[in-house]
């Protein structure tokens, strides 16, 4: 069976399959008043301002992306109206870390 | 073909939940989000495990289709509204398939589940039940599904519109950015392709855009909208988006959608690949 490219669920820690040495990860946590915020968008950009991806945030608020490495906006939508954006660069074999406040 | 015959807004459904005739279905890879809060009377779909087949690549066959929909109950001449997360990528693909099997009376709700969601618009997780039908579908239509070999002719002359990210495009990435990278395909894109992601079609809350932003985008990446056109990505899904804004909503006639797409294409023995930007 072939996988689609859809969101997988988001998870606290890197999946045990990932391989960090080969991967680009950006990762996040998206919180409102210091409390973690589910249901989240989160939509990554690229130098250009380019869509290249998006999830949905997990129960502890939770966002991840496998970039390239490289400089990326982080776009967090939320009902009432929420679009914030965040700066982030990205390198392999490390995770780049942000808090998104809304 | 209007907008409306192909897709409807969110004040539309919430207006139309409880008419008689009218399925909301939603349909997506992961379906636990249905699980956690659905659209009222919404049924479920599961693109991986109901509309693939479990051992070939391929989708399930018109029998396994027929089935597929008594079993939801699904009629014949139901009106079926399809929605789903990733920004419909999964209910565009439904779309798609529902069309390929003749259903007719099928459309799409504009920005789906996301679309819903940010509107703050209510949730149940209340699972309806629908009595059994008896389905009838019709052979594929495949003037709107493209295979390989027609992929590899069509270079140099049809439209080839790769709808991935440019990281996918150029060879960069193997895969959207939310998913690890290693994968068994070459990198790069089939020659003479344009690069329209299918994310320009939407708007960040996930609706289309307007029809002459659309013919607009197209044009001005070099699509001759005059010409067949076929549209592909990694797996099928996210063309189907771009599929679903050509043929459905600008109305082009001849629009197909290459579902093997860059899995397949970057795998075969043999065939041309071009790497870094359109040429």
């Amino acid at each position: 069976m072939s996988d689609g490219c859809g969101a997988p669920t988001q998870t606290a820690s890197l999946p045990a399959t990932v391989d960090l040495a080969n991967e680009a990860v950006i990762q996040g946590t998206v919180v409102r008043e210091g409390t973690p915020v589910s249901g989240a968008y989160a939509r990554l950009l690229d130098a250009t301002g380019e869509f290249t991806g998006e999830v949905v945030t997990s129960e502890e608020g939770v966002f991840r992306f496998f970039a390239a490495p490289g400089d990326w906006t982080i776009r967090v939508l939320a009902p009432g109206g929420v679009s914030v954006d965040s700066q982030v660069t990205a390198q392999v074999g490390e995770i780049a870390a942000l808090e998104v406040a809304i | 073909m209007s907008r409306s015959d192909v897709l409807v807004d969110a004040d539309w459904v919430q207006a139309h939940l409880d008419d008689p005739g009218v399925v909301l279905v939603e349909v997506d890879e992961d379906t636990s989000a249905y699980e956690k809060g659905h659209i009222r009377g919404a049924v479920r779909v599961d693109w991986k495990t109901e509309l693939q087949d479990p051992v070939r690549r391929d989708f399930v066959d018109k029998t396994g289709f027929e089935n597929l929909l008594s079993e939801k109950g699904i009629a014949n001449d139901d009106l079926v509204i399809l929605y789903g997360g990733n920004n419909n990528w999964f209910a565009a693909y439904a779309y798609w398939y529902f069309r390929l099997y003749g259903h007719q009376n099928v459309k799409l709700l504009d920005g789906g589940r996301k679309k819903w969601e940010l509107d703050s618009r209510e949730l149940v997780e209340a699972v309806p039940s629908r009595p059994k039908t008896n389905y009838v579908a019709q052979e594929q239509d495949h003037t709107i599904r493209a295979f390989r070999d027609e992929v590899v002719e069509a270079i140099s002359t049809k439209n080839l519109v790769d709808v991935r990210s440019p990281d996918e495009f150029s060879g960069k990435l193997l895969a959207p950015a939310h998913l690890p990278q290693e994968q068994a395909q070459r990198g790069g894109h089939i020659p003479t392709a344009r690069n329209i992601p299918w994310s320009k079609a939407a708007n960040d809350d996930g609706t289309f855009k307007s029809d002459e932003e659309l013919r607009k985008l197209y044009e001005e990446a070099g699509v001759d909208l005059s010409k067949p056109t076929i549209a592909y990505c990694r797996i099928g899904e996210r063309s189907s988006h771009t599929w679903f804004a050509l043929h459905e909503l600008l109305g082009l006639p001849d629009v197909k959608n290459y579902d093997g797409s860059w899995t397949e294409y970057g795998s075969l023995v043999g065939v041309p690949i071009e790497l870094g930007d359109a040429k």
